[in-house]
């Protein structure tokens, strides 16, 4: 197991390189950083070169990955528009989108998991077709459609929640963000219970537990569930990774200032540095996030295992 | 039902399955035989026409493939043809949706933005499972270091969450047309399809019958063309079915944080996103294109829905 | 041990209880139906048979003949829907377990009437060890604590003659093989010492070599517990040697019965006669083998009459009309042959072939 970690965590390297240095190519080939500088000013052609210079932007573009690769790895990720340093507006940030993460995944946990079981359990009846019709209305309205609904419904027609998120964004605050964030995903959790608990049903092993005299809610439990969730977990590990590059939309809808709200920013303003240094951070989480998966994938499945 | 097990449907998760096949027969000693074989497609098709999700979702889809091909069959108004003193105008005759913020007929925007979202959803779909099911199939195929490489591009790709990549890729990309989005899409997509389909393929390659027909002599290309590829392409036109509807939403997704489609070109998403700013107060702005956006998501994934569940009955 | 004297007596049915004579279980007149896509599969037609403590009976069949499911159906795992029993009864020591709650029938599984399945592999949960699926026995039926179930489990394992049972007690199924795999399913079936053991062709998945010992092991456990035994394979060798009487089955109904010896030397009936002479054996050396030609019926269009008549040698056409009932077997001059029955309009012509 230990060797197999570390096989994968050199794996990753190259895959992390090639990642970061494709953002890296798109973000200082196609956009021009220096004129951010500027504002609406114009400046002469001079001034840019110098500007250009002075920042590096002369040199190839691998060079300049490598330059700036290296100041990551100091923990160096340059400067904000605002003159903060990125690495200043990550430690606000990512708390509250750790923070709308969770919630997010709790809900899909308790809802999803709950709802599958259900429908699994009474394949065919009116539980099941029910949830089968939520899902595919829950994964047919946008993200941004929910959000803005619940948001004109919950906050603004019966002033149950604040319509924007204070800059604290506290757990309690985060549960309606967290319900729109998890959504999509929950019904696709909801739909991968299900139909991993009706495969599971017809397996040979639930028929030797029936025939062993278990009472219902063990054989339930101890064998169905044990198995039925192992594809669900390893679902839900990759979502980890998906959900705080999602929380873009919601956090611009509940005016949360985490990640996407920072990275929306950056982008609006043009400034690299924030938005390389924001991403380079969320495609490492993403790839931790999946080595994650096949690791429980491991622990779950002992069939499954790595030299 | 204990028919299924009879059927030849092939396995995806290969050898695994063909026990638990075996294993079952003791339950199904009980299936009637069938009074003839009946190929997947066949079969696929004759579930279809009776699945009452996939008539709704194919009528549905039609009718969206109507509007999208000819708009002025239903809206004699232009969408870009506005008038600002009307701006957020409730319904009047002739105008049942009412106007927009720039005091366009909110009903005509509607009509014309389904070209859009229809378009992108099709030409994406179809994009994906050819980039993806190609380079996937022959990384499997061939194995070795072209897997290697293959599979080291693929995480690559994959590693950039496209809606990210999307806020930071088209962002700095000054005009955006329908094509360069279509485009963005299909690049970071194709890795989902790309795993699928080297998977299938892997465990297609193993199975008895391509090793047959291995031992009878068949070459390379007749292995690959009548052995491996019908069995190989089903999970990939299921999981690219059921994408079709996540790229409309995507696309609206994206118009939505202004880094889509721009205009004159009319999009739901783009329409939203407009809409959201003034909706406390003209929410018929928000509600009809996110209507008939949903709609649109929701008649997609229901045909992907029904096709799946047509072409692999285990999953039911 | 004598073959006949342990013959269930067909004469003493009825609800006596736990009278000495009454049989462990009495399957009687039994119907199963799968309600499919094309139409109504009847898998069981109509099935009679009984067994007793101490008694091997063996089930035999083709795959669709209705032998497993009529065991699934006495276990109470059968998949309803689609599966319906439709009419029947099924006797375990003289009540009717068709008409017990839900609770009793659970009670009564795993505890007096256990299982084995044909492919252990499927058949035990992957993801957890065989001494937690062992110990499961034993904690849930009598309360034992995980430390006294995981000793029980080792203690079975031995049992089964698994070797270094304690060291390998926190395995999985996927790492023994299939020969180990079996033993542990049989040591499952035998935890609480059941009155009846099920086991559905628990060989057809092994080796041959392996095949003989765990049949071995089977019937010299089943001789120690006096345990009721049904065996249901598909294979004439296996019977001979463990079984004291058999059913032959075919399209769900039971075509003849008879102690183990006498169907070998004379059988009644044309599907069984031919089964036997489809055996490859070495004094006939040389000569074509027999088959019998034809396929096995669609259960969603059995024939009408005698369901093998299509493929029978002897068809006449009172058996495309008529379904023969299972006439007693007796000798030319009337002497009674116990428990032999065979349902064929010409079994008298067949015995004497």
């Amino acid at each position: 197991m230990g060797r197999y970690v570390i096989r994968r965590l050199l794996q990753m390297v190259p895959v992390f390189l090639g990642t970061t240095f494709l953002i890296f190519i798109m973000v200082y080939a196609l956009g021009d950083p220096v004129l951010a500088f500027f504002g609406d000013r114009t400046p002469d052609d001079a001034t840019l070169a110098a500007k250009r210079h002075e920042l590096g932007l002369d040199k190839p573009m691998w060079e300049q990955y490598v330059t700036y690769m290296g100041n990551v790895f100091t923990g160096d990720f340059g400067t904000a528009f605002n003159g903060q340093k990125v690495t200043e507006l990550m430690g606000h940030a990512f708390p509250i989108t750790i923070r709308l993460t969770l919630v997010a995944i709790t809900i899909e946990i308790v809802f999803g998991v709950g709802l599958g079981l259900l429908a699994g359990l009474r394949r065919g009846r009116i539980a099941d077709s029910s949830t089968l019709i939520f899902t595919l209305i829950v994964i047919s309205i946008p993200t941004f459609v929910t959000g803005y609904l619940l948001q004109y419904f919950l906050a603004v027609e019966w002033k149950v929640i604040d319509p924007a998120v204070s800059a604290d964004a506290n757990f309690s605050e985060l549960i309606v963000p967290g319900f729109v964030l998890a959504g999509v995903s929950l019904a696709y959790v909801t739909r991968l219970t299900r139909t991993s608990i009706v495969e599971n049903l017809r397996a040979d092993y639930l028929r030797t537990a029936v025939a062993k005299g278990l009472p219902r809610r063990r054989v339930i439990t101890v064998h169905l569930l044990r198995n039925s969730l192992i594809p669900v977990v390893t679902h839900l590990g990759t979502d980890l990774g998906l959900l705080m590059g999602g929380a873009l939309v919601t956090e611009r809808i509940f005016n949360i200032q985490g990640v996407g709200f920072q990275l929306w920013n950056g982008v609006l303003r043009q400034n690299s540095q924030t938005v390389v240094g924001f991403v380079t951070i969320l495609v490492l989480i993403f790839l931790l996030a999946n080595l994650l998966v096949d690791l429980l994938y491991a622990v779950l499945d002992p069939r499954i295992r790595y030299a | 039902m204990p028919d299924q097990i009879e059927k030849t449907t092939p396995d995806p998760v290969g050898a695994a399955g063909a026990i638990t096949d075996a294993a079952v027969t003791g339950a199904a000693t009980a299936a009637p035989k069938r009074e003839k074989a009946r190929s997947l497609g066949s079969d696929a098709w004759y579930d279809l026409r009776r699945n009452p999700v996939f008539v709704i979702s194919a009528l549905l889809i039609l009718f969206l493939v109507v509007v999208s091909i000819w708009p002025g069959l239903f809206s004699s108004t232009s969408p870009n043809d506005c008038d600002i003193t009307k701006s957020r105008h409730t319904a009047e005759s002739g105008h049942p949706f009412g106007y927009n913020l720039q005091g366009c007929d909110v009903y005509a925007r509607t009509v014309y933005g389904a070209r859009a979202s229809v378009t992108v959803g099709v030409c994406v779909t179809v994009g994906v499972a050819l980039l993806g099911g190609i380079l996937g199939g022959l990384a499997g195929f061939f194995g070795g270091w072209w897997d290697s490489i293959l599979s080291r591009i693929t995480d690559i790709f994959f590693g950039i969450p496209i809606l990210l990549g999307g806020l930071v890729f088209l962002s700095v990309i000054n005009s955006r047309s329908i094509w360069v989005v279509m485009g963005f899409m299909i690049a970071l997509a194709w890795p989902q399809i790309s795993r699928i389909a080297r998977g299938s393929v892997i465990s297609a390659k193993q199975q008895d019958y391509v090793q047959a027909a291995r031992a009878l002599g068949a070459g390379t290309g007749r292995i690959m063309l009548r052995h491996i590829l019908p069995n190989a392409v089903a999970p990939v036109i299921v999981v690219a079915t059921i994408a079709l509807g996540t790229f409309v939403s995507l696309e609206a997704t994206l118009s939505f944080l202004g880094v889509g489609l721009e205009a004159p070109t009319v999009s739901w998403g783009m329409d939203i996103s407009t809409a959201a700013v003034q909706y406390r107060n003209a929410p018929h702005m928000l509600l009809y294109p996110a209507g008939a956006l949903s709609i649109t998501v929701l008649a997609f994934i229901m045909l992907g829905d029904a096709v799946r569940d047509a072409l692999d009955p285990k999953l039911r | 041990m004598s073959m006949l004297t342990k013959t269930g007596d067909a004469s003493s049915r009825g609800g006596a209880g736990e009278s000495s004579t009454a049989p462990l279980l009495e399957v009687r007149d039994l119907h199963v139906e799968f309600h499919t896509r094309d139409g109504v599969a009847k898998a069981v037609n109509g099935v009679t048979y009984d067994v007793s403590a101490g008694e091997t009976l063996a089930v035999l069949g083709e795959s669709g003949s209705g032998k497993s499911v009529t065991a699934q159906a006495i276990m109470g795992i059968l998949d309803m829907p689609p599966g319906k029993i439709s009419q029947g009864e099924i006797l375990f020591r003289g009540r009717d377990m068709l008409r017990m709650s839900g609770e009793e029938r659970r009670k009564i599984r795993g505890q007096k009437i256990a299982m084995i399945f044909q492919d252990a592999l499927s058949a035990l949960n992957p993801v957890l060890s065989v001494g937690y699926q062992l110990g499961e026995m034993f904690r849930v039926h009598q309360g034992a604590s995980r430390k006294e179930a995981k000793a029980k489990a080792i203690e079975l394992m031995d049992r089964v003659r698994i070797p270094a049972a304690r060291q390998r007690v926190g395995d999985f199924p996927h790492q023994f093989s299939g020969g180990m795999r079996q033993r542990i399913m049989i040591a499952m079936a035998l935890a609480l010492e059941p009155d009846l053991i099920i086991a559905d062709e628990p060989t057809t998945a092994l080796d041959v070599t392996v095949q003989a010992q765990v049949m071995e092991l089977l019937a010299e456990l089943q001789n120690e517990y006096q345990m009721g035994l049904i065996l249901i394979t598909h294979d004439l060798g296996v019977v001979a040697d463990v079984a004291d009487k058999i059913a032959v089955m075919y399209a769900g109904r039971i075509v003849e019965t008879a102690p183990v010896q006498d169907i070998y030397r004379r059988p009644a009936h044309p599907y069984t006669k031919g089964l036997l002479e489809s055996i490859p054996r070495l004094d006939r050396k040389g000569q074509e083998l027999y088959a019998i030609k034809g396929l096995p019926p669609n259960l969603l269009h059995i024939p009408p009459g005698c369901a093998f008549n299509p493929r029978c040698p002897r068809a006449q056409d009172v058996c495309r009309a008529d379904v023969p009932p299972l006439h007693p077997v007796t000798e030319q001059d009337g002497t009674e042959l116990p428990g032999r029955g065979s349902a064929c309009h010409f079994w008298k012509e067949t015995l004497d072939a």
